[in-house]
C-alpha cells in the first residue's frame, strides 16, 4: 500500500464531527424535567396504538359494566319462550336465545359479572400476594422460608383445577364467591413475582443510603423498596385480570360458576348455547365474541405496559 | 449439582404434604354431607348412616381422616368411592386416555410452536412475524371452550372431516384434533417465547462470532441460535405437561373423551369426595413432579442457575 493511500485510510480512523451521532446527544431537550420510570413509561405508552386500542375497549367495558341501562333498553331476564331462537329483528339486533331472551341485552348486561369478578380477584391477589411476597423478599430468613413454602403449596394446585374442585361446596354462587375462589389459587403467582422483584431491589444503593440515614426497616420497605419493585406486579396484574375473566367464564360454562338464575354472565350464556350450537351458532357467537374481546384487550394492555416499564424489551 | 438436586428434592417434601392437605381440606372441610346425599330425597336410617360414616372414616376427626388418606396414597390405595367402586379402577381407566391426549398436545406445541417461533424470530418485523403475533394473541384470548366448539362444528359437523365426539376407546387417531384444541393456547405461548428468545440470541456476541468466523447461516441458526433459545422453551413445555392434564377437563367435556377431566367432573357433580380428592391429588403430584424435573433440567441446560 502506498503512503498516500495509507494516510488517506488513516484519516478515516477518526470520523468527522458531523458524522458522529454526538450532535443528537447535545440536542436532548432539557427544558422538561426528567420524569423517572413512571412518567417515561406513560410517555411511551400514550404513543403506542396497542395501548390506545386496548384502553379504549377497557374503558368502554367499564362504562358498560357500571351503566348497562345506557346501552340496552331490554331487560335481559325478560324472556318469552315463543321468541326462542328467533333471528334478528328490529330492536333485537342479535336475535333471541333458547329461552327467548334478547341476546343483545344479555351480552350488554353480562359485562358486569365478568368485569367485577376480574377486578375483585385481581385486587385480592395483588393485595395478598403482594404483601406475602414483599415480606418474604424483604425480611428473608425463616419468614422467607415459611412464606415461600406456603406459596409453593398453593402454587402446586393449578388455578382452574383448584377452583373446579371447591366451587361445588358453595350453595350461593355470587360474584364475590367466584372472585374469592379464583383469588385463593391466583395469589401465589403475584407473591413469587413480588418476592423476586423485592429481592433484586433490596440491596440497591439507595436502600443502603436510606438505612445509613436512619430509616427504619418498615419505612425502607414502604418508601424505597416497594415503589421500585412494583412494576412487574402491575404487569402481571393486568394480564391476570384477563385470565381471571377467562377462568370465571370457564367455571360458568361448566355449570359450576356464577348462578345463571341470578347473574347474567357470558360463560353461563355459552353454557346455555351449547345444546343448540349445531343449528344456531349465532347464540354462541355473540357472548363468545364479547368474552374474547375483553380477555384480548387486557392481554394487549398487559403487553403494552410490560414494554413501557421494561425498556430492555423494547425494539432493538 | 448434587447439592442443588438435594436441596430441590428436600424442598418438595413439605410442598407434597401441604398440597395434599390443602386438596383434602378443600374437598372434605367445606360444607355438604355426602352420606345424607346418598339417600336422595328419603333420609337414610340412622343406623345405616352411622355404619356408612364409619366405613368411610367420616366419624373421625379431620386430621385422623387425612392421615388415613395419606397412608392410602403412599401405599397407592385410593379407597372406594361412595358408589362402591375402587377409585384406583376409575383412575386406571381414565389416566391412560388423558396422558395420550396431553402427550399429543405437547408434541403439537413443541414441533409447531418452536418451528413457527423460529421462523418468526428470524424474520422479525416481516409479514409472517406480524401475522403470527396477531394470530397468537387471538388464540390466547379466545377461551378454549369456544375454540373447541368452533372446531367441533366446522370440522366435525359441517365439513365432516372428523368425528365430532370421541368414543370410549379413545385411540391416538381420534385424539389428534382434541389435542390440537387442548394445546392451542400453549402453542401460542411457545411460539411467542421461541420468537422472543430467538430475536434476543440473534444479537448475542457468540452468534456474531460464529458468523464472523465464516459458518454458514444454517449452521449458525441451528447450533448457535436455536439451541440456546430452546432453554426457556423446554422448561415451559415440561411445566405444561402437568397443566395440560389438569386443563383437560374442558376439552374432554366438549369432545366426550373418557379421560381424567371427564371422570373428575362427574365425581364433582355427584359429590363423590373420595374420587375427587384422589384424582386432584394425583394431578397435583404430577404437577409437582414435572416442575421438579423442569427445575433440574434447567440446571443441566443452564449452569448459571446452580449457583444462585
Amino acid at each position: 500500500m502506498s503512503e498516500t493511500a495509507l494516510r488517506a485510510a488513516q484519516t478515516r480512523f477518526v470520523a468527522d464531527l458531523e458524522e458522529t451521532p454526538l450532535a443528537t446527544t447535545d440536542q436532548v431537550d432539557e427544558s422538561t424535567p426528567p420524569g423517572g420510570l413512571w412518567l417515561e413509561a406513560w410517555r411511551t405508552l400514550r404513543r403506542r396504538p396497542l395501548f390506545i386500542i386496548s384502553s379504549v375497549i377497557i374503558l368502554f367495558l367499564i362504562v358498560l359494566a357500571l351503566f348497562p341501562g345506557l346501552f340496552a333498553t331490554q331487560d335481559p331476564t325478560h324472556c318469552e319462550l315463543q321468541n326462542s331462537l328467533l333471528g334478528s329483528t328490529s330492536g333485537h339486533p342479535f336475535g333471541f336465545d333458547v329461552q327467548g331472551c334478547d341476546i343483545y341485552s344479555r351480552v350488554v348486561y353480562g359485562a358486569r359479572a365478568s368485569v367485577s369478578v376480574g377486578v375483585l380477584s385481581t385486587a385480592i391477589t395483588v393485595l395478598v400476594g403482594g404483601v406475602i411476597g414483599a415480606l418474604a423478599g424483604f425480611y428473608g430468613g425463616w419468614l422467607d422460608a415459611v412464606l415461600a413454602r406456603l406459596t409453593d403449596i398453593f402454587f402446586s394446585v393449578p388455578l382452574l383445577l383448584g377452583a373446579i374442585t371447591c366451587m361445588q361446596a358453595f350453595p350461593d354462587k355470587t360474584v364475590w364467591v367466584v372472585a374469592l375462589v379464583l383469588a385463593v389459587f391466583g395469589w401465589p403467582q403475584v407473591a413469587r413475582i413480588m418476592r423476586g422483584s423485592v429481592l433484586s431491589v433490596r440491596n440497591a444503593e439507595y436502600v443502603t443510603a436510606a438505612t445509613a440515614l436512619g430509616a427504619s426497616r418498615a419505612k425502607n420497605l414502604l418508601r424505597h423498596v416497594l415503589p421500585n419493585a412494583i412494576a412487574p406486579v402491575i404487569v402481571i396484574a393486568t394480564v391476570s385480570l384477563g385470565a381471571f375473566i377467562g377462568a370465571e367464564a370457564t367455571l360458568s360454562f361448566l355449570g359450576i360458576g356464577l348462578n345463571p338464575a341470578t347473574t347474567v354472565s357470558w360463560g353461563g350464556d355459552i353454557n346455555q348455547a351449547q345444546n343448540v350450537l349445531r343449528s344456531n351458532p349465532s347464540v354462541l357467537l355473540y357472548p363468545a365474541a364479547a368474552l374474547s374481546l375483553t380477555v384480548l384487550s387486557f392481554i394487549m394492555l398487559g403487553d403494552a405496559v410490560r414494554e413501557a416499564l421494561d425498556p430492555k424489551s423494547r425494539k432493538r | 449439582m448434587a447439592w442443588y438436586v438435594g436441596r430441590r428434592v428436600l424442598q418438595m417434601i413439605p410442598v407434597f404434604f401441604g398440597a395434599t392437605l390443602l386438596v383434602y381440606a378443600l374437598v372434605f372441610l367445606l360444607p355438604g354431607d355426602p352420606i345424607a346425599a346418598l339417600g336422595g330425597n328419603r333420609p337414610l336410617a340412622p343406623g345405616v348412616a352411622a355404619q356408612l360414616r364409619h366405613q368411610y372414616h367420616l366419624d373421625e376427626s379431620f386430621f385422623q381422616q387425612y392421615l388415613t388418606y395419606l397412608k392410602g396414597i403412599l401405599t397407592l390405595d385410593f379407597g372406594t368411592s361412595y358408589s362402591g367402586r375402587p377409585v384406583t379402577e376409575v383412575m386406571a381407566q381414565a389416566f391412560p386416555v388423558t396422558i395420550r391426549l396431553a402427550l399429543l398436545a405437547l408434541l403439537f406445541e413443541g414441533v409447531f410452536g418452536i418451528g413457527a417461533g423460529l421462523i418468526a424470530g428470524l424474520r422479525r418485523g416481516g409479514v409472517f412475524d406480524a401475522t403470527l403475533l396477531v394470530a397468537s394473541l387471538v388464540v390466547i384470548a379466545v377461551p378454549i371452550f369456544v375454540i373447541g366448539f368452533v372446531v367441533q362444528i366446522v370440522f366435525g359437523v359441517k365439513l365432516g372431516w372428523i368425528n365430532p365426539t370421541v368414543g370410549p376407546e379413545a385411540s391416538w387417531g381420534q385424539l389428534v384434533v382434541p389435542a390440537l384444541v387442548l394445546g392451542s393456547i400453549s402453542f401460542a405461548y411457545v411460539l411467542r417465547l421461541t420468537r422472543d428468545s430467538v430475536t434476543e440470541n440473534l444479537s448475542a456476541d457468540w452468534v456474531r462470532t460464529a458468523t464472523a468466523k465464516g459458518l454458514s447461516r444454517r449452521r449458525v441458526v441451528s447450533t448457535h441460535v436455536l439451541r440456546n433459545s430452546l432453554i426457556p422453551v423446554v422448561t415451559f413445555l415440561g411445566a405444561d405437561l402437568g397443566a395440560l392434564m389438569a386443563g383437560a377437563i374442558v376439552t374432554e367435556g366438549i369432545f366426550n373423551i373418557p379421560g381424567v377431566g371427564h371422570a373428575l367432573y362427574q365425581a364433582i357433580i355427584r359429590g363423590e369426595g373420595p374420587t375427587v380428592v384422589s384424582i386432584v391429588t394425583v394431578l397435583v403430584v404430577i404437577y409437582i413432579l414435572t416442575s421438579l424435573f423442569v427445575d433440574l433440567l434447567y440446571a443441566v441446560l443452564d449452569p448459571r442457575i446452580r449457583y444462585v
